[in-house]
């Protein structure tokens, strides 16, 4: 296949990848197009990070085929590297080196020429909003001043398609915010984006379409707001502290609800009639009526079991 | 036979840490200017004044003489030895710099061989920091002795690459103990080092000569003493030996542990 502008920038076709008898992923197949955002969710162990690895060419897979710029991968690993950025999910700064110097060892491992490095490193610490830090040590960088670094070590060979394994992980509000405020603008600019995460906002806020994964099988895809419409309905009533006859009269209307035992989840294509009758019922108080959220679908299709 | 996935861009590599180096040399510059003096003033000084003279290749030399390339030749081991296991254990281990050295396009074998050369590159430089050193006492006869800058380099190749191959399979940094006290200590004390190979019974002879630092040690003492001799030949013959068997082996067993 040659490139065209048409040709999906990754084309995942049944990727596997087992270690030992343990299957991380089973069977994977997903397509993603120039320019979008697209997502990979799933708990943590669902297999996501071992998807992108795959893709990287970090690890090796163990069956399936894989087509990054219309180009089958086993053939030109480093060339297609070469127009990949990668945030991985460790931290994987140089922290015996300086800012500026992480952004210039780094490119270096891109072979990009010193002149052609110099502007940009200038620009991308000024997008990253680090350029009154260029000479600092790495270690003594706050959480989201470490992943805008990253975020800028990544873009450093102007990639075409850029990973992120889930890049705010363990970041407080307003560095995530930041760090997503970057993300936009570089969307805006038409960069492709594959992003990993297990925060649904993060998901619905970025991502044009995206996947949900768990034990390694996507479950399923689509847009944000079409699978929230397509697996939980448009609204959620959350019925606190209920007693049984709330749950016989929902069973008489039979409307779907996932019991919590202290808490009923009612998921509802039109939640707002029922919620009138709730409240005007003896369910005015610990009765709440809110908008679905993908939240709402990464649950109900993933469970609420812990996953450590 | 392995196929290597080779391209000159290992020199990346080699450079990254040559830039970290750049950041402390001023640090990195004193063990090899301190060593020798404190080995020559203990052993030399000390006592070389019990020992006098040493007989080495059938001829009297003084003990001071004797033992001043052996000193460059344990750095040598030491130095490269050190950098590919610690120094490259805690780069890949525990920062997690060949993970992200491996999302661009390097590949293994060129970070492996980039670490490689770097660890021969720090033996070359502190060989050059200790002929400085020595020299000032008269101990090394040139310009013969200016061949040791490349047995540094060819020596220095040899123990990165077992310090490498150590670092493949370890399960944790302090299992490097094990490695130090069976191979670098013993070779250390007796490959010829602080006297004669020939002071030793004939079977431990034997042994010594399968041990890369005694071949180190000859090459060492040869070129410094002025009158290449045609053992040396053998000697170097053993280290090219060395690393083409052990450079290889370090580059599968790290594929094999960073490739996952
Ligand atoms: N190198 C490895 N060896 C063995 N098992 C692994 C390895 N890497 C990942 N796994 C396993 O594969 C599964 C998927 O892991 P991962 O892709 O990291 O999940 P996620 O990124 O979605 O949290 C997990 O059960 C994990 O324990
Ligand atoms: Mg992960």
């Amino acid at each position: 296949m040659t490139e065209t502008p048409a040709t999906p920038l990754v084309h995942a076709q049944n990727l596997r990848k087992e270690y030992g008898a343990m299957t991380a992923v089973d069977g994977v197949t997903f397509s993603i197009r120039r320019g979008e955002c697209f997502g990979l969710l799933g708990p943590n162990g669902a297999g996501k990070t071992t998807t992108i690895r795959m893709l990287y060419g970090f690890t090796p897979r163990t069956s399936g085929s894989l087509e990054l710029f219309g180009t089958d991968c086993d053939g030109s690993w480093r060339t297609i590297k070469s127009r990949i950025g990668v945030c991985q999910q460790d931290n994987t700064l140089d922290p015996d080196l300086t800012v500026v110097q992480n952004l210039n060892v780094f490119g270096r491992y891109f072979n990009l020429s010193r002149a052609r490095l110099q502007t940009r490193i200038d620009n991308l610490l000024r997008f990253a909003a680090l350029d009154n830090r260029r000479d600092a040590d790495v270690r003594g960088l706050s959480g989201g001043m470490v992943r805008r670094l990253v975020l800028a070590r990544a873009l450093i060979n102007e990639p075409e398609l850029l990973i992120l394994d889930e890049p705010t992980t363990g970041l407080d509000p307003q560095s995530r915010h930041q760090l997503w405020s970057r993300l936009e603008d570089l969307k805006a600019q038409g960069l492709t984006t594959l992003l990993t995460t297990h925060y649904m906002d993060e998901a619905e806020r970025l991502c044009d379409r995206l996947v949900i994964m768990d034990q390694g099988r996507i479950l399923v895809e689509g847009a944000p707001s079409e699978l929230i419409n397509a697996h939980v309905g448009r609204t959620v009533i959350e019925i606190m502290a209920p007693g049984n006859n709330i749950r016989t009269l929902l069973q008489e209307k039979s409307v779907a609800f996932e019991d919590l035992g202290h808490r009923l989840i009612v998921y509802h294509r039109n939640g707002e009639e029922l919620y009138r009758e709730l409240i005007s019922g003896e369910y005015r108080e610990g009765c709440m009526l809110r908008p679905a959220t993908l939240e709402d679908v990464f649950l109900r299709l993933t469970g609420r079991d812990l996953r450590e | 036979m392995i196929r290597f996935d080779l391209s000159r861009r290992f020199f990346r590599v080699w450079q990254r840490n040559f830039v970290v180096y750049r950041k402390t040399w001023k640090i990195g510059f004193i063990p090899p200017l301190l060593e020798p003096l404190f080995y020559l003033a203990a052993f030399g000084v000390g006592l070389g004044v019990m020992v006098g003279s040493v007989n080495y290749a059938g001829e009297k030399i003084p003990y001071t003489t004797f033992i001043a390339p052996a000193l460059i030749a344990v750095n040598i081991m030491q130095s490269a030895f050190f950098e590919t296991t610690f120094a490259s254990f805690v780069r890949m281990f525990y920062q997690k710099t060949f993970d992200g050295m491996l999302a661009t396009p390097l590949s293994v074998d060129e970070v492996i061989t980039g670490e490689l050369l770097w660890g021969a590159t720090k033996s070359a430089i502190g060989t050059f920091l200790m002929m400085l050193v020595i020299s000032a006492f008269g101990l090394l006869h040139y310009p013969g002795a200016l061949l040791l800058l490349p047995i540094a380099f060819l020596g220095g190749l040899a123990f990165a690459c077992a310090g490498m191959v150590c670092t493949a399979i370890v399960p944790t940094i302090e299992v490097f103990n094990l490695p130090i006290f069976l191979f670098i200590t013993p070779m250390f004390l007796f490959g010829g080092t602080f006297f004669p190979l020939s002071n030793l019974p004939a079977w431990a002879q034997i042994v010594a000569h399968t041990l890369p630092l005694t071949h180190l040690v000859e090459l060492c003492r040869g070129v410094s003493l002025g009158g290449l001799r045609s053992h040396l030949l053998y000697s170097l013959l053993y280290l090219l030996f060395w690393i083409a068997l052990f450079y290889p082996l370090a580059i599968v067993l790290m594929r094999r542990r960073l490739i996952k």
